[in-house]
């Protein structure tokens, strides 16, 4: 109960920052084409629920979602193998140089004049942004461990693989997952950028498509479903870091 | 005992100080990195004169560099990159200076931290690039919209780094400036903001690239000049060394804006302990 109330306390500043919307646009202090009142945009989620939210963001995370994992199992794989063979490390550190200040963005005309406009050139765009964080912190922290904890593995009589799968690994998995967190956001801001310049749908299509319409109160109602989906993908995924991680304290 | 040979010479390269590399690896070393991109553009080359690829989803090298020399030749490419450049390094000073006062006030007043902090919790992980067509429609399609989409798409990364390492700010450290006499103000730029410098730099150094991401974005969806537009204009008109020139310069201009943070982090934070300590990351 005491859980309960700790939690409702928290996230009382949201609610009052909704109270403050309805004020502003009940009393007029900013026309309704401009924002439209909160208790309109409600009214206005629950009507476009079923019908367009749901479906354009569950098309939406269904891509975001492909790209991160196949970008999980090539960018680990990839980071954990650089930093334990050098001549991997040679050939393929050169495009990570070159890809990593690359704002992402800039590749979406290329993914659509290659790739066109459906699943497969979207779901590229993401998964080249999300691959980079993931192989550079599986780098880092397969660099990072202890050479004692590798020593010892060998000196037990663990091959080549055991020691990759049964040491490496595992120590770099805590790095490796707040790399993958970085990409986890990455994976949101490109899945609604790749949809809002062009596309035939996704949420963030959408939320393009009802603001040129004129409907703002659907806009807003967009805008609303993609944060909240982003906001439980995140707590998700701490919760399910902190599951993996377990072991650790 | 061959495998126990084998595993010798392994754990030999896996510890790279320890080996003493031939001439020939060592060239490698050094040339590798050179070797690989120039092949990789030969082959690209040799790929689109021999035309296995239709010219248009793959110009050559040498019409695409053909088209950067035009670009930088006519200033083309110096207007562009100056316009995105302004506006990304605007809306980066806004989000930087309202990411670090709020998160250093979010790490010492405590009502301030009951209100923001659900607030950044929200905010951090959603794509705030969805609120595009909203700022198009309360700022317009000029600078100004552009300008506050790129900062507000930043600032929660900042406020929240700022916020955790103002807060893990030892406080040995504190107790003994105190005890020497040092009022709030003297405590706060002695000590709290160079001992979370660090951290704050981090934080900084990961708002750059959603920066640069967001502007392409604004400048592909609401025109303006820039090089997101111009790159977006080439598409458009399905002139494809143009698209390819276009990355290849947005890639250039990322380079030295990312590599010139790195290079004030280190000015910074030359009395850091992790400035002597030898490289790791990239």
């Amino acid at each position: 109960m005491n859980k309960t109330i700790a939690l409702a306390w928290r996230y009382t500043p949201i609610l009052l920052l909704a109270l403050a919307w309805e004020a502003i646009t009940q009393f007029g202090l900013i026309s309704e084409y401009a924002l439209p009142t909160f208790t309109s945009v409600l009214v206005s989620f629950g009507d476009l629920f079923f019908e367009e939210l749901l479906p354009h963001t569950a098309q939406s995370v269904a891509r975001g979602f492909t790209a991160l994992v196949v970008a999980i199992v090539v960018g680990m794989t990839a980071g954990i193998l650089m930093a334990w063979y050098k001549p991997i490390r040679i050939v393929v550190n050169p495009f990570i140089q070159m890809f990593y200040p690359l704002p992402k963005s800039a590749l979406i005309p290329l993914t659509i004049m290659w790739l066109g406009l459906g699943d497969v050139s979207k779901i590229s765009l993401i998964f080249i942004g999300c691959l980079l964080p993931v192989v550079v912190s599986a780098f880092n922290a397969a660099r990072g461990v202890e050479n004692v904890l590798v020593w010892s593995a060998r000196g037990l009589g663990a091959t080549e693989r055991e020691v990759l799968r049964e040491v490496v690994v595992p120590a770099a998995l805590p790095e490796v997952l707040n790399g993958i967190r970085v990409a986890l956001a990455l994976a949101f801001i490109l899945m609604v950028t790749g949809e809002l310049i062009i596309a035939n749908n996704g949420i963030g299509f959408l939320i393009n498509f009802l603001g040129d319409g004129g409907d703002y109160k659907g806009m807003f109602a967009g805008v609303i479903m993609i944060t909240a989906v982003g906001f439980c993908a995140d707590r998700l995924y701490l919760m399910g870091m902190r599951r993996i991680l377990i072991w650790r304290e | 005992m061959a495998r126990t040979s084998t595993a010798d010479s392994r754990a030999a390269s896996a510890l790279p100080r320890a080996e003493g590399p031939s001439i020939g690896a060592r060239l490698f070393d050094t040339f590798g990195p050179f070797i690989v991109i120039g092949s990789l553009v030969v082959a690209w080359e040799i790929a689109a004169q021999r035309q296995l690829v239709i010219p248009f989803l793959l110009p050559a090298f040498s019409t695409v560099v053909m088209k950067i020399v035009d670009d930088v030749t006519t200033g083309a490419f110096f207007m562009n990159a100056g316009l995105t450049l302004y506006r990304t390094a605007i809306a980066f000073t806004l989000a930087a200076v309202s990411g670090v006062v709020v998160g250093i006030l979010m790490a010492r007043v405590v009502s301030f931290r009951w209100f923001f902090d659900p607030l950044v919790s929200v905010g951090l992980p959603s794509p705030k690039v969805a609120l595009l067509p909203v700022f198009m429609l309360w700022f317009g399609l000029f600078d100004l919209s552009k300008i506050l989409l790129v900062a507000f798409s930043a600032c929660f990364q900042i406020i929240i780094t700022t916020w955790h390492g103002t807060r893990g700010v030892e406080k040995e450290l504190i107790w003994s400036a105190r005890s020497l006499g040092a009022n709030e103000r003297q405590l706060l730029w002695e000590i709290v903001v160079p001992a979370a410098l660090p951290q704050i730099l981090t934080g900084l150094q990961i708002a750059m690239p959603v920066c640069l991401i967001v502007i392409l974005v604004t400048e592909m969806a609401m025109g303006g000049g820039g090089l997101g537009d111009a790159m977006l204009v080439n598409a458009r008109y399905v002139r494809s060394p143009g698209v390819f020139a276009g990355i290849i310069e947005i890639g250039s201009v990322g380079f030295c804006v990312i590599k010139s943070m790195e290079w004030v982090r280190r000015r910074l934070l030359v009395w850091h302990q992790e400035t002597q300590r030898e490289e790791t990351t990239f």
